[in-house]
């Protein structure tokens, strides 16, 4: 069961670490999606919202790793 | 040319990603090898190989009864996790906010823990050596397994993406074996970084691929997401540096 628990934790842990990161990309993800189907026409915004989303929400969490050492 | 242009990222990203996992799970290895000998750690490792091998063959081929949106939306994303994950780690490492893994750290730690169990529970020793063994191999091997579905599902690259993974897992194989030591002096940092470019890219391919997101250029816009992603996070690498030696001095 020790061995099923830790390979679980380990499961997650490959894909969340800073949950606050995890979270950012989730929230650009979905405002993409909703981008999509409010404005089906113009699927490039949604392409830009998921592109550049995703490099704020980098450039945003590393400038607050920095600022909470 | 535009052949490589179609394959190169997915094998290259593979080749990188597994390199670092294929050290880390070598680490384990030897420290098993080096407190109880190649009995349980090679039986720990190749156990691990088969639990592996049979976790592919059991859901690879479910994977093709996934609507290919679907699968490329779930896939993007837990890509973007995943990358995004490895690249904001290496950046603080490389700009000195976290430490950096250190592979003769790491060899030290299971080698101590391992001598620590013989001196209270040396009957069963093998047997959790074995399975120190086994589980680095299993959960290495399943990020490389991850990574190499991500990078080449729904685009037929399974076969090259594969054949980068295996290169670099028998790389280190070899290397380790032959210098039977933990592979310390790989840039494993840079390898992350790296790596994490270009998970990152390809999560923002398939994310949008899964969204119905028409990219220009099709599979060349990958190449340049990836160049994004390395100003982004070079960039941030730069100001954290500079930020870290300002509170220093």
């Amino acid at each position: 069961m020790n061995m099923l628990t830790a390979v679980a934790r380990e499961l997650i842990g490959l894909f969340v670490d800073d949950g606050s990161l995890a979270l950012a990309i989730l929230a650009v993800v979905m405002l993409a999606a909703v981008a999509v189907a409010l404005l089906p026409d113009v699927p490039l915004l949604a392409g830009a919202i998921l592109l550049f989303g995703c490099l704020g929400v980098l450039l945003a969490n590393l400038a607050t790793a920095v600022r909470r050492r | 040319m535009e052949n490589w242009l179609h394959v190169g990222p997915a094998t290259t990203a593979a080749f990188l990603a597994s390199l670092v996992e294929a050290v880390e799970a070598l680490t384990i290895v030897l420290a098993v090898a080096t407190v109880r000998g190649w009995r349980p750690a090679g039986l720990g490792a190749i156990g691990g190989l088969i639990v592996l091998a049979l976790i592919v063959a059991g859901l690879g081929p479910l994977l093709d009864l996934i609507p290919l949106h679907l699968l490329q939306l779930a896939i993007g994303v837990l890509l973007l996790l995943f990358g995004m994950r490895w690249l904001r780690k290496a950046a603080l490492r490389a700009a000195g906010i976290i430490p950096l893994h250190d592979e003769a750290a790491a060899f030290a730690t299971e080698t101590a823990e391992l001598r620590e169990q013989a001196s209270r529970q040396a009957a069963r020793l093998d047997w959790l050596a074995g399975l120190a063994s086994f589980k680095a191999v299993l959960l290495e091997g399943l990020e490389v397994v991850f990574i190499v579905i991500a990078v080449s599902a729904g685009r037929g690259l399974l076969v090259a993406a594969s054949a980068g993974a295996l290169a670099a897992c028998l790389l280190v194989a070899g290397i380790g074996f032959a210098v039977h030591r933990p592979l310390a002096r790989v840039p494993e940092n840079t390898l992350k970084f790296a790596v994490g470019v270009m998970l990152s890219a390809f999560g923002v391919f398939w994310t949008g691929e899964g969204l119905g997101v028409p990219w220009p250029g099709a599979d060349l816009a990958i190449v340049a997401f990836a160049a994004l992603f390395l100003m982004a996070g070079l960039g941030a690498l730069t100001l954290a540096r500079r930020a870290s030696v300002e509170v220093v001095s």
